[in-house]
């Protein structure tokens, strides 16, 4: 038995070895210059990420690794030191962050806009409200369902805050997905519920789903981007000047450019407006 | 019907274009569940053997106990693995030093630990199922250790190449500890699967039905190949008989 015993650890090490060698390859490539970017899903899904990310590659010898997750896994990430850079849309959650000390170099980016969308038959009579709370506890009071996200991300905390605002507990006619926004889209499409999405997601998916926009402009309603880099002094291996440099490059006026014109091509209106050197308290009054 | 008919046609554009994005996905795919299925035969096999022929012999509870783990792990959500493989390999996990979180390396672990049980499972039901009297008499006709090996192999081929197809068919199918582990970076660690629910999750619901037509047809082909290995294998014995 012994013989088979030496040969299972040889076998064994070999694997091992071989894991290893993989690894290093795998190393080789990127990890001197690597960066962690840990963002929303749905600056990922709208594609606007796929033509900075390069870009920044490109001028900064990076190599980032954009793990696209909701708002709530994306700032744990930050908080446990697992990412470099975040590039998030909940401020409030965001502030804490930065009063820890974890977050630091906490910019304003952009902002684009929340909607309600529902079945164009509209069966709550929603369409026109001024005021999101307003629309909620209509939808609240008919048979028709509203979808949520379900899932901490910034889109789902903005919806968790309309309902604290409206004063009302969500159920009954209430249902999480605990998805993306494309696939929540789909789902309440399918459905013909309600749901509350970012106008990004919304325009992008909006050939596949039998949805309209009903409430817009209110200014509960604004999605606002910062980025922070997480503090290198609180974790080793944080890259603090990779981090750095992506904040800087995230409010550059080249990138800020790039932002504006993103999507008015395919969409005929652009998906994000930037508010780089901007205070939020001026984007709150604007509208 | 109409959304199929377009996935159908941007299928066919896909494979005839020469996307590199693409093939660079399929091409990792490949790399990654390979290593992982190779890995997991490596591990599976031999401790399948061990287990199905000799066993904690002298401690019988002990070995349904193994074997009860192991026929457990063959059904083991491949999410779980994803969660504890993150937990170890995040940088604030036990192994953060070694950097693999997000690496194609991080994934062929997922997959391997994902693998190794459903391998070994069928590796020791297949040993198992070589008849007891054969192999007492190759060992009473003074067979060595290896030779002893070798003739239950023989017999119990169909049962090991299956276990390679199963585990090569559970790894190259899974999503989910592909994208916690591998975090699904663009060019990096994308695989196929993951290419798939991002494409659905953002509605490109067309490409999503493209890159699910070229998964089925890699894991058709490696099945097949396989197949063709394992039935060939077959007939000769067939032929001997």
């Amino acid at each position: 038995m012994d013989k088979k015993l030496t040969k299972v650890s040889i076998i064994f090490l070999t694997v091992m070895l071989l894991i290893f060698n993989f690894g290093c390859a795998a190393e080789k490539q990127g990890a001197p210059k690597e960066l962690i970017l840990a963002t929303t899903t749905s600056t990922r899904d709208s594609g606007l990420l796929d033509e900075l990310v390069p870009m920044f590659e490109s001028k900064t010898g990076y190599d980032v690794k954009t793990i696209a997750v909701g708002t709530g896994n994306a700032l744990a990430m930050g908080r446990r030191g697992d990412a470099d850079v975040l590039f998030v849309h909940a401020p409030s959650a965001e502030q804490e962050l930065v009063e820890e000390g974890v977050g630091i170099n906490y910019e304003l980016v952009m902002h684009n806009d929340f909607i309600i969308v529902g079945p164009p038959g509209d069966p709550a009579g929603i369409r026109g409200l001024s005021t999101a709370p307003e629309a909620f506890s209509k939808i609240k009071n008919s048979p028709s369902l509203f979808v949520s996200r379900g899932d901490d991300s910034g889109t789902h905390k903005k919806e968790k805050s309309i309902w604290e605002e409206a004063g009302i507990q969500p159920g009954g006619n209430y249902q999480e997905t605990g998805s993306g926004m494309g696939e929540t889209l789909s789902i309440a499409s399918e459905k013909g519920a309600y749901t509350l999405t970012d106008r990004a997601t919304y325009l992008r998916n909006r050939e596949h789903l039998n949805l309209d926009i009903l409430v817009e402009g209110d200014p509960l309603l604004l999605n606002i981007y910062h980025v922070m880099q997480v503090n290198p002094e609180r974790f080793s291996r944080v890259n603090g000047p990779g981090g750095e440099a992506f904040v800087e490059f995230m409010v550059s006026p080249e990138v800020q450019r790039k932002i504006g014109d993103f999507g008015v091509q395919e969409f005929g209106q652009p998906l994000f407006f930037p508010d780089a050197g901007k205070k939020m308290e001026d984007l709150l009054k604007i509208n | 019907m109409d959304l199929i008919w377009e996935g159908l046609e941007q299928a066919i554009k896909l494979y005839a274009g020469s996307d590199p994005e693409l093939w660079q996905i399929t091409w990792l795919t490949l790399k990654v569940s390979g290593m992982g299925t190779l890995v997991s035969a490596l591990i599976g096999v031999p401790l399948g053997t061990y287990l199905g022929l000799k066993g904690f012999r002298a401690f019988k509870f002990l070995n349904f106990l193994a074997i009860s783990f192991i026929n457990t792990g063959m059904g083991l959500p491949p999410v779980v693995v994803g969660l504890w493989v993150s937990l170890l390999l995040w940088r604030s996990g036990p192994l953060g030093a070694l950097n693999l979180i997000y690496t194609p390396a991080a994934i062929v672990i997922a997959q391997a630990v994902i693998a190794t049980p459903l391998v070994t499972g069928i590796t020791l039901a297949a040993v198992k199922q070589v008849d007891p009297k054969l192999r007492l008499q190759i060992l009473a006709l003074g067979a060595s250790r290896w030779q002893y090996l070798l003739t239950v192999y023989r017999e119990a081929r169909l049962g090991i190449l299956a276990a390679v197809i199963a585990g090569f068919g559970g790894v190259v199918s899974e999503v989910g500890a592909a994208s916690m582990v591998g975090g699904n970076v663009k060019g990096d660690t994308r695989v196929l699967t993951t290419a798939i629910m991002l494409q659905v999750s953002r509605g490109e619901f067309p490409l999503a039905i493209a890159l699910s037509l070229i998964l089925l047809s890699l894991a058709f082909t490696i099945t097949f190949i396989l197949t063709v290995f394992q039935q060939r294998k077959k007939e000769d014995i067939d032929a001997h008989e």
